[in-house]
């Protein structure tokens, strides 16, 4: 599958907004991402498997409310900011 | 033949700001500043330290508008940069419980003389951790959690950014002697290497709250113990300036001393690294709605040379009136050269500095983004 990663993001993928994923749920397809770019899945999800609150995660064009979100074939995956990450933490 | 130890002769500043870090190398007078930067434009830097046991490893607290926090380390003096490989993290708690997430790293600081590597950094929302390999990864400390944040009462209103442990203080005579500042929440005390821990508030207003005299819930902005005469520790909390001399165990408010007009409520302080007696504040308004900007409009620095007997203003060189600054805790160092410098940061992004123990300041920054921390080496 696709993963499409924010620009935010993109100092783990080499500079690369598009990248090759693999996996049959969300969580699947992070811990993937995450072994060829160490670091990138914390940044995005936090210790507790929550999606952190500034980002957005969509499989096709639905938007993803937790890891165990299935994908399937032909799916891509979109790791996005929310327009509300310019707010102070 | 003996190694000749390099004796330091220039200072480096080390600016984290809400929009990235920033460098600053003195020449030998402390005249000239060149600026290396910025470094991690658009992150939220909380904090940035250099290791004084190397003079050459940096930790870097991070995090960015959108992304979760993490933890940079440089073993170059900040040429170049790598993530910990385990930032700081909670436990995963099972199913069906809330678990804590680690919002942003507050406050990082370097470990006992004795132990190289090891760092502590402290959290929002509180939380505890310490690193081995010199903050590659963390861990958690447990007797933190049992004897001071689960003790804390979850109605405390938490400060603007969130509760933080911001200070974390070792006794240079004792790696195992540790002292905790807790914002909101109070000063702590642990004998044993952070396994347990014990408040240490006895005598310190909380204005904020109906008890009169809560064993914990306080407000510390900052702590501070004196590498000479580690049985001295100064705090600048939201309710006063305070001292203790160990073993006692009652804070003495030395803010008392301070004009009334002025008052002594602010974020940081700064002891002089040769003096035990000498400090310097930066007062802000705390009075009605609590402004936090400078007294008046008309900035200055406060200096006590008796601990906290008698205090002087020093204002020579800052801005006369309609100035309304505001310095954060972390934003406030000295460099440890004979005379001392001094640095501050504000929220502004201006860096003031006085090459002569605080008697006259001059600008040598301006147009950063809003300042969070300043620390100095002599490198």
């Amino acid at each position: 599958m696709r993963v499409f990663v924010a620009s935010p993001l993109h100092s783990y993928t080499g500079g690369r907004g598009e990248v090759a994923g693999a996996g049959a749920t969300l969580a699947e397809v992070l811990a993937d991402l995450d072994a060829r770019y160490p670091g990138i899945r914390f940044r995005v999800i936090d210790e507790q498997d929550r999606i952190r609150p500034h980002m957005k995660l969509f499989v096709g064009e639905e938007p993803a409310e937790s890891l165990a979100q299935p994908i399937r074939p032909g799916q891509d995956v979109h790791i996005l900011q929310a327009l509300s990450g310019g707010v102070r933490s | 033949m003996a190694k000749s130890v390099r004796r330091p002769t220039r200072v480096m500043l080390l600016v984290a700001t809400r929009k990235g870090a920033f460098l600053f190398h003195g020449d030998p007078a402390r005249r000239q500043w060149r600026l290396d930067g910025p470094h991690f434009l658009g992150c939220v830097i909380n904090h940035l330290v250099l290791d004084p046991r190397d003079g050459f490893t940096m930790l870097m607290a991070a995090k960015t508008g959108h992304l979760g926090p993490t933890v940079y380390r440089s073993t170059d003096r900040g040429k170049s940069w790598q993530e910990a490989a385990r930032p700081p993290a909670f436990p995963k708690v099972p199913e069906g419980e809330t678990g804590r997430a680690v919002d942003h790293v507050f406050g990082l600081s370097p470990g006992h003389a004795s132990e190289p590597g090891v760092w502590w950094a402290g959290t929002s929302p509180h939380g505890l951790f310490r690193s081995e390999d010199a903050g590659v990864t963390w861990s958690g400390i447990e007797g933190f959690d049992r004897d001071v944040v689960d003790r804390l009462n979850k109605a405390f209103v938490a400060t603007p950014d969130g509760p933080i442990v911001h200070s974390i203080l070792i006794d240079p005579r004792d790696a195992n002697h540790l002292y905790a500042g807790l914002s909101i929440g109070g000063s702590f005390e642990s004998p044993d290497g952070g396994k347990s821990w014990r408040p240490l508030n006895r005598g310190v207003a909380a204005d904020f709250l109906p008890e009169k005299d809560p064993e914990l819930g306080h407000d510390p902005h900052i702590m501070a113990l004196h590498p000479l005469m580690p049985d001295r520790l100064y705090q600048q909390n939201h309710c006063g300036i305070y001292r203790l001399d160990r073993p006692g165990e009652v804070w003495t408010r030395i803010g008392r001393a301070m004009p009334k007009s002025i008052g002594d409520i602010g974020f940081p302080l700064v002891l002089h690294p040769r003096d035990p007696d000498t400090l310097w504040v930066i007062p802000m308004d705390g009075t009605t709605v609590w402004p936090r900007t400078s007294p008046g409009g008309r900035p200055a620095v406060y200096r006590t040379k008796n601990g906290g007997q008698t205090w002087q203003r020093l204002d020579a060189g800052l801005p006369r009136r309609h100035a309304w600054l505001t310095v954060k805790r972390q934003a406030f160092a000295a460099d440890g050269r004979e005379p001392l410098g001094l640095y501050f940061g504000t929220t502004g992004g201006e860096i003031w500095m006085s090459a002569d123990e605080g008697r006259r300041w001059r600008r040598i920054a301006e147009h950063l983004p809003e300042i969070y921390s300043v620390s100095a080496a002599a490198v």
